[in-house]
């Protein structure tokens, strides 16, 4: 498919590189470019591939960086004011942030309830409130004073003393604004790709190391080994996908990063078992197989060590559709509320929380989760499509 | 063909079989004791000994698993764990709005994508065909959660041209009402993939002999793409369509959520959220055999499109 979107580059290059693998190889003569060498040519050819690994690459090292704690670790910290905006659209003026200092002194105080019972204590607590202290007293809530003020004023001058991680004046803008709760949005972004990405990446392998084991077993030893794994697998695609996650999350009944990869892991192996079992099916009559045989390999080692090199392109294409697979499904289940625990941020719950502040007009968190999100799985899909016409010979 | 039909659902057993244990392994060993989660927080272990001799836990597996079996054949699930309803009541009124939603997103959904197919691999290697292919990848890529925050908030929020949620009583009203806008994500979100399969499969089709023949006899081009290449690319097609239809009835469950549409989906979410285990269970086992069903019913339409297949 994608074949036909790169046609224009891709068709000219390959010349070019075929001229100089010609001029190299000419020494040695008897070496010939195996599978990976091909298709590692073909790809780097393939302009658009190269950005989108580029691209893939550099959320990669953003995540190494994030989870050896040298990017984003004080993501939690609270920096900004709430729902501080990105700061090329300025501050927000009080009236936009839904209350006001001012109004409350000047405004009159809020009707009497005739038929409230602490009436007479309320007017008293007014009149004395009014009285006692001065004027311009902060008096938000029916015209009471905190009673706990000079008290709170007390911990915070000592925690300032001391030096104490008391956020004093928070930030009224951050670079691309902050969440309910002041979180940097740039930070939290990083910390949820983190999160997300490593579900992916696990799930995927787990998923693929299985498809390809039951696959290889399956394709291999065939008769009723062979029926007993597509049992399986008729029992496990009869269920759709998502009602099988969500029934397994129901039953799992707690929340973790381990949790979600399980669940993805033990229910996506069948796409890749299905491409695997075919493949060992049409290699285990192959001459060099035969030969292994000869020389009396065991079985073990015909499986993994002589066929499984040949068919490894299979699931290395399966491995990278998966984690772009597994990375939307964590999504989901997080912003249900099925996967992360609270606590752990990823795209998932961003999107969750930001769902309500797009109500309020606040648009950076969406923005941010799902520009993120956007652009690595751009990148992974186009990435995955270039590695698989790479790594297919039918399509040469 | 009878005797097709018959051998086709004898052969299902053995699968249906192995999807009853896997939920009820799940759901009766991995779940651990319902009789805690139904007892509540305050509870004393008599109140527990009764829930298990109430719901048979306190029995031996093979017997819980007979237990089970007879409920699915009787259609008899019991109450829901969480609203007392009765779990066929549950699922027989949720089936209606998710329909209402549904089919008229299949057809749609379908027409769409195979003209949009068509015609794209009619200008196929121009530089459109490659715009709308890159436009399909990027559109593939955005959470499906991002359509409808976005399309709830400006069409339905901002511009009010459609309800923001609901569901009402008549029919007539819930289809044009309340489900348009929730269709209308829908599209947005499978069109891409499926118009990028079609592609793919009418390309296939367009360097074969046969279109080579009725061009060279002066076939209108667009006629062999409607007419010559459409009839052939509808196997492939078909089996998408088909086989996607009962993972439909769960995948529109976010926008059911989101449009607070009373359907199958949603119901698997506040069930999954409740621990309401036989609503969950109920609805696993029944949609495997709707799964299975569509499977047979797909392939004796294969035989009705194309009349070289042979059913065996």
């Amino acid at each position: 498919m994608t074949q036909s979107i790169n046609s224009a580059p891709a068709q000219a290059a390959p010349e070019a590189t075929a001229a100089t693998v010609a001029l190299n190889s000419a020494p040695g003569a008897t070496h010939s470019p195996g599978l990976w060498a091909l298709a590692w040519r073909r790809l780097r050819a393939d302009h658009v591939a190269m950005a989108a690994m580029a691209v893939v690459g550099l959320y990669l090292i953003m995540l190494v960086l994030s989870a050896s704690g040298l990017l984003a670790k004080d993501w939690a910290k609270e920096i900004g004011v709430n729902y501080a905006p990105p700061t090329f659209m300025g501050a927000q003026t009080d009236a936009e942030r839904g209350f006001s200092d001012n109004d409350a002194v000047t405004a009159a105080p809020p009707p009497e309830n005739p038929v409230d019972p602490l009436r007479d204590i309320l007017r008293d607590l007014r009149k004395s409130g009014t009285v006692a202290i001065a004027p311009p007293v902060i008096a938000n809530d029916y015209g009471i004073a905190d009673p706990l003020a000079a008290e709170m004023a007390e911990i915070r001058a000592e925690l300032a003393k001391k030096g104490g991680s008391v956020v004093l004046a928070r930030k009224p803008t951050l670079p691309f604004g902050a969440d309910k709760w002041g979180h940097d949005i740039i930070k939290k972004t990083v910390k949820g790709a983190e999160t997300s990405i490593i579900v992916g990446l696990v799930a995927a392998l787990l998923a693929v190391a299985l498809g390809t084991i039951f696959g290889a077993v399956s394709g291999y030893f065939g008769g009723w080994i062979d029926d007993a794994f597509n049992w399986f697998y008729s029992i496990f695609t009869s269920i759709p996908y998502l009602l099988l996650i969500l029934a397994v999350a129901a039953v799992l009944q707690q929340k973790g990063v381990m949790a979600i990869v399980l669940i993805l892991g033990l229910t996506g192996w069948t796409g890749t078992y299905r491409l695997i079992r075919a493949e060992y099916m049409k290699h285990k009559s192959r001459e060099y197989v035969m030969a292994a045989d000869a020389i009396g390999a065991s079985h073990w080692s015909k499986m993994f060590g002589h066929i499984f090199p040949n068919v490894s392109h299979v699931s290395l294409v399966q491995l990278s559709i998966s984690v772009v697979g597994f990375i939307k499904s964590e999504v989901i289940l997080s912003f249900l509320g099925f996967g992360v625990p609270v606590g752990v941020v990823s795209w998932g719950s961003m999107l969750n929380e930001a769902q309500n502040e797009l109500i309020l007009g606040k648009w950076w968190q969406l923005a941010a989760a799902s520009i993120a999100m956007a652009i690595l799985v751009t990148a992974f899909s186009l990435f995955t499509d270039a590695l698989r016409d790479a790594l297919d010979p039918k399509l040469k | 063909m009878t005797a097709y039909i018959l051998r086709r659902l004898w052969q299902m057993l053995p699968t249906m079989l192995g999807v009853i244990v896997l939920v009820f392994f799940l759901f009766n060993w991995v779940g651990g004791d319902p009789a805690y989660i139904l007892a509540g927080k305050m509870s004393n272990p008599q109140q527990i000994a009764n829930i298990r001799t109430q719901l048979g836990i306190d029995q031996p597996y093979y017997i819980q698993l007979w237990i089970f079996i007879k409920q699915i054949v009787t259609f008899n699930f019991g109450n829901s764990w969480s609203t007392g309803e009765s779990v066929a009541n549950v699922i027989m009124t949720r089936l209606g709005p998710s329909m209402t939603v549904l089919i008229p997103l299949t057809i749609l959904e379908t027409l769409i994508a195979v003209a949009l197919a068509l015609a794209v691999a009619f200008i196929r290697g121009s530089k459109v065909d490659r715009m709308v292919m890159v436009a399909c990848t990027v559109g593939m890529s955005i959470s499906i959660l991002v359509y409808i925050i976005l399309f709830q908030y400006w069409f339905a929020y901002k511009l009010s041209l459609f309800p923001v949620q609901g569901w009402g009583n008549s029919f007539w009203e819930n289809l044009f009402h309340y489900s348009a806008l929730p269709i209308l994500i829908m599209l947005a979100v499978s069109i891409a993939p499926s118009l990028r399969l079609y592609r793919t499969f009418v390309l296939d089709e367009v360097n074969q002999d046969y279109v080579r023949t009725a061009r060279a006899k002066g076939v209108k081009e667009r006629r062999i793409l409607w007419v010559h290449v459409l009839r052939n690319a509808a196997i492939p097609i078909i089996t998408n369509v088909m086989s996607n239809l009962p993972a439909l009835l769960i995948g529109a469950f976010l926008i059911e959520r989101f449009f607070s549409i009373p359907g199958i989906g949603r119901e698997v979410i506040l069930a999954v959220e409740r621990s309401d285990f036989p609503v969950i269970k109920a609805i696993t086992i029944y949609v495997a055999a709707a799964t299975m069903i569509f499977n047979l019913l797909t392939d004796l339409l294969y035989q009705a499109v194309d009349p070289r297949v042979q059913l065996k």
